[in-house]
């Protein structure tokens, strides 16, 4: 059975297309990272793929607000060709910088707002999946710690949206942000479509954990996999097995 | 930011309200309206959370409620992300609109104007940048009417050595009566007289920046001995320990030393004082920018940041600080923006660092910036040949930057930020990532034969450099400009950012350019590689250049400068005063350049790559500090670490400056160690940040520091493989005060952790566990942090060099990959009792300490600054061993507890003083 296929795409500014790809790659799939104005016949290109990934940084500078020029973009060559994949069964990711071009074009409901302190913050968080269905963390039942980086990261949305597409949430005290219902991650309504803060590709492997010198005594290798963030990709791998 | 306004003393402030402005033109006259084209911004915003609507009427500077109004828009020409967003937004939807940006401030509180004014100068605008107005700001568009081809002629050779001194003060030259002599003489020899862009290239080839004039000079001192040029020492230093891994030191843009089969190791450290003085933000920005492209120079793919920061005391009057000086709050706030900034958005991990306070730098605040790289082992470039093409790459050229490298050279002085307002400018990380994506697919395809960046001196400096030997045709009129207007020697001579250069073998262009439109990055065609080592310049068909690239290299006259020997202040007895241990221990962890800059580094990316495997901040709770921080290359094997780690100290250097640079080298190596690293591989790089070096006292600081440096680094066998001093660190108050920074020396030293999941963290671990100082303690309280917090008149000895640390440290190195570690602190600043302390704070443990094997008086025991020592946990079962060895050399210190208190103090306190509250 030939690897499921990622395309990453990239804006001016994307920076961590590269660590989203080894993420992908660690999960099982190929990846190719493609800038959006490479895309010139968006259909045809994205036939090839089963996953599309909006990969994190400061696209365009983030000049005019988190993502949005590299959401303006998209609406007016992508949105489109994203939707039909979707509608194809296939799956998208947008993480940070991604997860905000994303909420700005539509895609996902809610938006992203200046992080509650008013300044930019990295460090790492606990994350879990929610009741709410998304085919990127199915199967996923454990908690993820991965780092966040980033400066507008509080997502905003009604009560019936957080309960209807809030699919990640910070916990154990770890919200970074102020976002309303600790929502770190929030799908689509085909549950195909996962924006989210946090960087699950900083965690890959085990030795990425902040506190992994104080736990290899005491835990093995085993139970310190459990909290990756290549969990996530994982599940979207299998997902794209299926299809 | 009202809060910020009243701690510059403008009180009256109650609230500061701030909007963004958009402004819109058509690209041409014949298109409809002032709103150009009918692009309609307000579609980008996201109206959950932006609110934008058009302008309207224009505003009085007060509205009927009392507010001020003031508005601030970037002078023409500064770099400007948001209009070139909106720009490539409209354009995206088929409008064709010129964009700028600027900010509206609505004021509250104050009823004077003078006063608003203040607050808008303080806090609000920076005028070298910006422009501010009372109530509505004209739209900010640069003049784009017109080209300019003047060409001056500057008739120099019948000037008198007076004349000719003034005409370099006059253009900012900065050359001193000897080279205008000499560039005089050849233009007589020569028979004619020079353009303004060939005196303007000399001017920053022989430029301090470009040519270290200082560290090349022949140096005698006033009692007759004589030194070999300090880079000379240095480099032979480096030679004479042969170390077997360092693959290019000295050469080039960075030094590079090898790490394990696959990867070598590219590293490089700058720095930006004079930029960040009078445009924090900007300054430290294009630092950071600048010595990323010093890693590109040398092929490798950057893969980390460091930043260290020496700023004023942030609680100092505003109404007492020099005219024209910023004050040092702002400096800190913009230059820290600056970093994160750029480090952020070009996506590197800011990994390791140090933020010193100090009234020393009050006026001249310090800012230097590395860059870690990496590069396929036995990969190199094959270097330029005859018809290769000289291709730039990257930003457009503007008038910004101009003349940065011969300001930097200079003193500054009231006048300096609205003189030099052009040398600085803000960067644009964007670009230069896909620069780095570009330059890393065009040497794996190995499509280039040479390449350096655009810094100081812009094209001038780099294609005066690639051609050294060779020689070049430059036509200037295909150069990319942000903007018309432009004199062939500002396009010649801009430092506009984010631009490389390449020498390309015709039948490699293709590729290139398309590689180029891959990646997003403009290129341009700029001319050729000659053979004859003529550096010929043209622009709008006038040879702007001609002069041959060896009287530009080598015809520089040597420098002579004269040196003072210092007097090294003889130890002073008489009685310390007594100190309250648990006081003075709290207040030392809260000193502003001791405590926790964990809330700055959380404003930095450390994460981005996955590879930074020791965080600067560590531990139970991910928040004590950590010796060194670790990263393991992309592209290495993944089995070893690279530890780096810094060595500053501002206390030393004013009573000897010798001892301080000793001091700095085994602190920066006792960092990387103390974290794992074999000592065997430590290679270092030393940036010195000095006073007027024609000064002979501070030359003789100068000359002390090098020899402290040369002897450190033999002692250890850690050679440097690269440097940079930035001289002139003064500022001349307009009442003729000269205020200069404390000779400071900054030494990154870069590790190899063989095993990386072997690294030693800083934070304790388990309760039960013995605490054991490595390294015998003296009674060297002078020049102590505990003098400086408490205000104490240095009274004692310093401290002296330990020539047996070496050997100890190769002890420690054989004793950690044994395992007999636990955890590791390297023992400075603050001495015993604040390294305990933050491993307590680190692993959240206590401990209960004994100082009875460490000395016999107290107060040396916990604050002595002995150099050369390290803290270790070790199991119980494995003290005997410790002692065994390391013999005399261990002491015994203290047990880790369970329970929340170390030396007499809670752990809450403890952290509460490490966050800065006392």
């Amino acid at each position: 059975m030939t690897a499921p296929h990622a395309l990453i795409l990239t804006a001016p500014g994307t920076n961590r297309d590269r660590d989203v790809a080894e993420a992908l790659e660690q999960a099982g799939a190929t990846a190719t990272r493609v800038a959006l104005h490479q895309l010139k016949d968006p259909v045809a290109q994205l036939r090839s793929a089963q996953l599309v990934v909006l990969a994190g940084g400061f696209s365009h500078g983030d000049a005019l607000g988190a993502g949005a020029v590299w959401a303006s973009d998209v609406s007016t060559h992508l949105a489109d060709a994203l939707r039909s994949f979707v509608a194809d069964g296939k799956a998208v990711i947008g993480i940070c910088n991604g997860f905000q071009t994303l909420v700005r074009t539509g895609l996902l409901p809610g938006s992203l707002a200046h992080n509650a302190t008013g300044s930019f913050v990295c460090k790492w968080v606990t994350i879990e999946p929610t009741e709410v269905r998304c085919i990127w963390t199915e199967g996923v039942h454990q908690r993820v710690h991965c780092p966040v980086a980033h400066g507008e990261g509080r997502y905003i949305a009604d009560e019936a949206t957080v309960q209807r597409h809030g699919a990640l949430r910070y916990v154990d005290g770890t919200n970074p942000n102020g976002s309303v219902g600790d929502v770190a991650g929030a799908t689509d309504t085909t549950g195909r479509i996962l924006g989210l803060m946090p960087h699950p590709e900083n965690h890959i492997f085990p030795f990425q954990y902040p506190r992994h010198h104080r736990t290899t005594r005491y835990a093995t290798p085993v139970q310190q996999s459990l909290h990756l963030g290549l969990a996530l990709f994982a599940a979207g791998v299998r997902h794209a097995r299926r299809i | 930011m009202a809060y910020d306004a009243r701690t510059l003393g403008i009180t009256s402030v109650t609230r500061i309200d701030m909007a963004d402005l958009w402004f819109f033109a058509p690209t041409d006259s014949d298109l409809a309206g002032p709103g150009g084209d009918g692009f309609d911004p307000t579609t980008v915003i996201d109206p959950a959370i932006q609110i934008g609507h058009p302008a309207g009427e224009p505003l009085p500077e007060r509205l009927a409620d009392g507010r001020w109004i003031v508005e601030t828009a970037k002078i023409p020409g500064v770099t400007d992300p948001t209009a070139d967003a909106l720009e490539h937004v409209a354009r995206s939807r088929g409008h064709r609109i010129r964009a700028a940006s600027g900010k509206r401030f609505t004021i509250s509180g104050p009823t004077e104007r003078s006063d608003v004014e203040r607050l808008v100068k303080r806090l609000l605008a920076n005028t070298v940048v910006e422009r501010f107005a009372f109530g509505s700001i004209d739209a900010p568009f640069p003049d784009i009417s017109g080209e300019n081809t003047t060409v001056e002629t500057i008739a120099i050779r019948a000037l008198t050595p007076n004349a000719l001194t003034s005409l370099s003060a006059e253009r900012g030259l900065a050359l001193d009566l000897d080279q205008m002599l000499t560039v005089q003489a050849w233009f007589i020899t020569e028979r004619r007289e020079p353009t303004d862009a060939e005196l303007e290239t000399i001017a920053q080839t022989w430029s301090e920046h470009c040519a270290h004039t200082t560290f090349l000079a022949d140096i005698t001192f006033i009692d007759g001995r004589t030194v070999l040029p300090l880079m000379r020492q240095l480099r032979d230093c480096t030679e004479q320990i042969a170390a077997p891994w360092v693959r290019s030191a000295f050469v080039g843009n960075a030094g590079i030393v090898a790490f394990d089969d696959l990867v070598d190791i590219a590293v490089k450290a700058e720095t930006h004082n004079h930029p960040s003085a009078i445009e924090p933000f900007g300054g430290a920005n294009t630092g950071v920018g600048g010595v990323i492209r010093d890693i590109l120079g040398v092929s490798a793919r950057p893969i980390a940041i460091t930043d260290v920061l020496c700023f004023g005391m942030t609680d100092v009057d505003a109404n007492s600080l020099p005219e024209g000086v910023l004050h040092p709050q702002r400096i800190r706030d913009g230059v820290i923006d600056g970093v994160a900034d750029y480090g952020n958005k070009i996506g590197l991990p800011t990994v390791a660092g140090a933020i010193i306070h100090d009234p020393g730098f009050t006026a001249n605040p310090l800012v230097f910036a590395g860059c870690v790289g990496v590069r396929a082992v036995g990969r190199d470039t094959v270097g330029a040949s005859p018809g290769d093409r000289i291709v730039t790459l990257g930003g457009r050229t503007g008038r910004d930057g101009i003349r940065g490298a011969t300001f930097s050279s200079m003193e500054m002085d009231a006048t300096t930020g609205d003189v030099a307002g052009a040398s600085v400018q803000i960067g644009d990380p964007v670009t230069e990532r896909l620069l780095i994506d570009l330059i890393d697919d065009a040497f794996a395809a190995d499509l280039y034969t040479a390449i350096t960046d655009c810094g100081a001196g812009g094209f001038s400096s780099a294609i005066g450099e690639m051609a050294e030997e060779l020689g070049a045709d430059v036509n200037l009129d295909s150069a990319p400009r942000k903007y018309a207007g432009l004199a062939p020697w500002e396009v010649w001579l801009s430092e506009a950012q984010e631009r490389m250069v390449m020498a390309v073998a015709p039948d490699k262009l293709a590729a290139l350019a398309e590689l180029c439109d891959r990646h997003q990055v403009e290129w341009n065609d700029l001319g050729a590689f000659r053979s004859d080592g003529r550096l010929v310049v043209s622009a709008v068909g006038t040879c702007v250049v001609d002069l041959p690239a060896a009287f530009l290299h080598n015809g520089r006259p040597q420098r002579h400068l004269s040196a003072e020997a210092s007097e090294v202040p003889a130890p002073t007895s008489g009685a310390r005063p007594a100190v309250d241990f648990t006081d003075a221990l709290l207040r030392l962890l809260a000193d502003p350049s001791l405590r926790s800059n964990e809330d700055v580094v959380r404003g930095y990316d450390h994460e981005i790559g996955g590879r930074t495997v020791g965080r600067p901040y560590a531990g139970a709770l991910d928040d004590g500090p950590s010796d060194a921080s670790v990263v393991v290359p992309v592209g290495s094997a993944g089995v070893a670490g690279l530890a780096i780690g810094i060595g500053v100290n501002v206390c030393l250097g004013e009573f000897d400056a010798k001892l301080m640079a000793e001091a700095v080298i085994d602190e920066a190596i006792r960092n990387v160690v103390a974290t794992g690293a074999d000592p065997d591989r430590v290679c270092l790089l030393d940036n010195f940040s000095w006073g007027n070096p024609r000064r002979p006292s501070t030359l003789g600081q100068l000359v002390d520091a090098v020899e402290g440096c040369c002897d450190a680094a033999h002692r250890h066998r850690s050679p440097f493989v690269s440097g940079k001093d930035s001289l002139n660190n003064e500022y001349l108050g307009s009442d003729g005060q000269r205020h200069s920074v404390p000779p400071t020396l900054v030494i990154t030293a870069f590790g190899v952790i063989p095993e990386v999941g072997l690294r030693l963290t800083s934070d304790l671990k388990t309760p039960g566990n013995k605490l054991m100082l490595i390294g015998e303690t003296r009674n060297e309280l002078r020049g102590s942090r505990l003098d400086r917090v408490l205000g104490i008149d240095p009274t004692g000895d310093l401290p002296t060099v330990d020539p047996s640390a070496p050997a100890r440290y190769r002890t420690f190195h054989a004793a950690a990959a044994a395992g007999l570690f636990v955890s590791a602190h390297d023992c400075s600043d603050g001495g015993l009792a604040v390294t305990l302390a933050e491993m307590a704070i680190a692993g959240r443990l206590g401990i209960h300490g004994d100082f009875s094997e460490v000395h016999d008086d107290l107060t040396v025991a916990w604050f002595s600054e002995t150099l050369s020592r390290i803290v270790v946990e070790v199991e119980p079962a494995h003290v005997a061993e410790v002692r065994e060895r390391f013999g005399a050399q261990a002491a015994f210190v203290g047990t880790v507890t369970a329970q929340p208190n170390a030396l007499g103090l809670g752990l809450d306190t403890l952290v509460r003083a490490w966050r800065g509250h006392v």
